[in-house]
């Protein structure tokens, strides 16, 4: 897939993730979604959970507590109220 | 003229202060560093933050809207929020906070409007308590928080709502000192309730497509506001912090060059003095072999 999506995942103290990449999964407040480049725009609360960013074949993963996602046209925006990179 | 000795003890208790000076200006430099960063770090999230309640505020209007974001439609009831530091020798950092919040004070209350007074960090109260004692509702010290992070500042958002839920009051602002660079910190005042929409925030271009809520619209932006407000109180916070700092490096600057001053001046009429004595003694004891 040629379009990559912009994702950014900023945390109260810092920004956490920001780049391009190929897809990312969240956990929102009513189910969990993947987000791919393109996407319509949507908003949601999110849960505690897992966010899965897929780039090429590198995947990393993010633990999340409480926060917000924003797709539109610019790409996808985390602001979560605690992010930490998980250790795998 | 004083004497010998007392311009030598004199000599050596600027020469204390100085190293204290110095001391606190080298620390207050490093500690720069890392507030400025911190400050720095904070300023995405929240830069996100108005974005997203740009993109929602431009979606829901008219009755609809939360009372934190449309107001309640009156104006009369003001909420003064002045964050200040918790420590002094910085200079002139407080007295331009409060300074430009008791003048908006003032012309608020010449208006014939109600005003309270919230106030973050120990060198806020006593400017204000002077003139506006029995407005001061609620005072936070800080001054035992080692780092800035979200927890510290939820409790005074929290209040802050609470009060405007209660319907105590109609318009909240913020007075803090916005850090533009090492030399200058502005004071700012910022409008938590209602919000403020920046035109920076303002909604992107959809491209035809139309917003999807999960859940509703407004269930959201109920979370999200109270949110912002924390955010905007933690990086008021952050950005006094670094002001701070700057602030305090560059009295402290002054302070040390000035001791140095008073050193080279008080070390010169020293000298002058000792000399001026030595050769009274050998007068005396010239004239006293010449009178044998």
């Amino acid at each position: 897939m040629a379009d990559k999506l912009h994702f950014s995942l900023v945390a109260p103290e810092r920004e956490v993730f920001s780049g391009e990449v190929d897809r990312v999964d969240a956990p929102g407040a009513e189910g969990d979604f993947g987000v791919l480049a393109g996407h319509a725009p949507f908003m949601t609360a999110l849960r505690e959970g897992v966010v899965t960013v897929v780039n090429g074949a590198q995947t990393r993963a993010f633990e999340i507590h409480g926060g917000f996602a924003d797709v539109n046209a610019q790409g996808l925006t985390i602001l979560a109220e605690h992010a930490v990179e998980a250790s795998t | 003229m004083a004497s010998l000795k007392e311009m030598r003890n004199r000599i050596s208790s600027v020469k204390a202060t100085q190293k204290i000076t110095k001391a606190m200006q080298m620390v207050a430099a490093a500690k720069l560093k890392r507030s400025q960063d911190a400050a720095q770090n904070a300023r995405p999230y929240a830069e996100r933050m108005s974005a997203v309640i740009g993109n929602l505020a431009a979606g829901v209007s008219g009755d609809g809207a939360p009372k934190l974001l449309a107001g309640t439609g009156s104006d009369k009831r003001h909420l003064i929020v002045v964050a200040a530091a918790d420590r002094g020798l910085a200079g002139g950092f407080t007295t331009s906070i409060t300074r430009a919040a008791r003048d908006r004070i003032q012309a608020l209350v010449n208006e014939g409007k109600d005003v309270k007074i919230i106030t973050i960090g120990k060198k806020a109260v006593p400017p204000l308590r002077r003139l506006f004692a029995e407005k001061i509702v609620a005072s936070y010290d800080l001054s035992a928080e080692r780092t800035l992070t979200l927890s510290v500042a939820q409790p005074i958002a929290e209040d802050i709502i609470a009060r405007f839920e209660a319907g105590e009051v109609d318009v909240v602002t913020l007075f803090y000192s916005r850090f533009k660079s090492v030399v200058s910190q502005i004071p700012t005042a910022q409008q938590l309730i209602p919000a403020q929409i920046t035109d920076a925030a303002l909604a992107p271009d959809l491209k035809g497509a139309a917003y999807e809520y999960e859940p509703s619209e407004e269930g959201i932006l109920e979370t999200l506001l109270p949110r912002n407000i924390t955010v905007q109180v933690l990086s008021a916070l952050l950005e006094n912090m670094a002001g701070f700092y700057a602030s305090q490096m560059t009295a402290m600057d002054n302070a040390t060059r000035n001791a140095g001053d008073m050193i080279r001046g008080l070390t010169i009429q020293y000298n002058r003095t000792r000399q001026a004595q030595i050769t009274k003694e050998l007068i005396e004891i010239i004239s006293g072999a010449e009178a044998l």
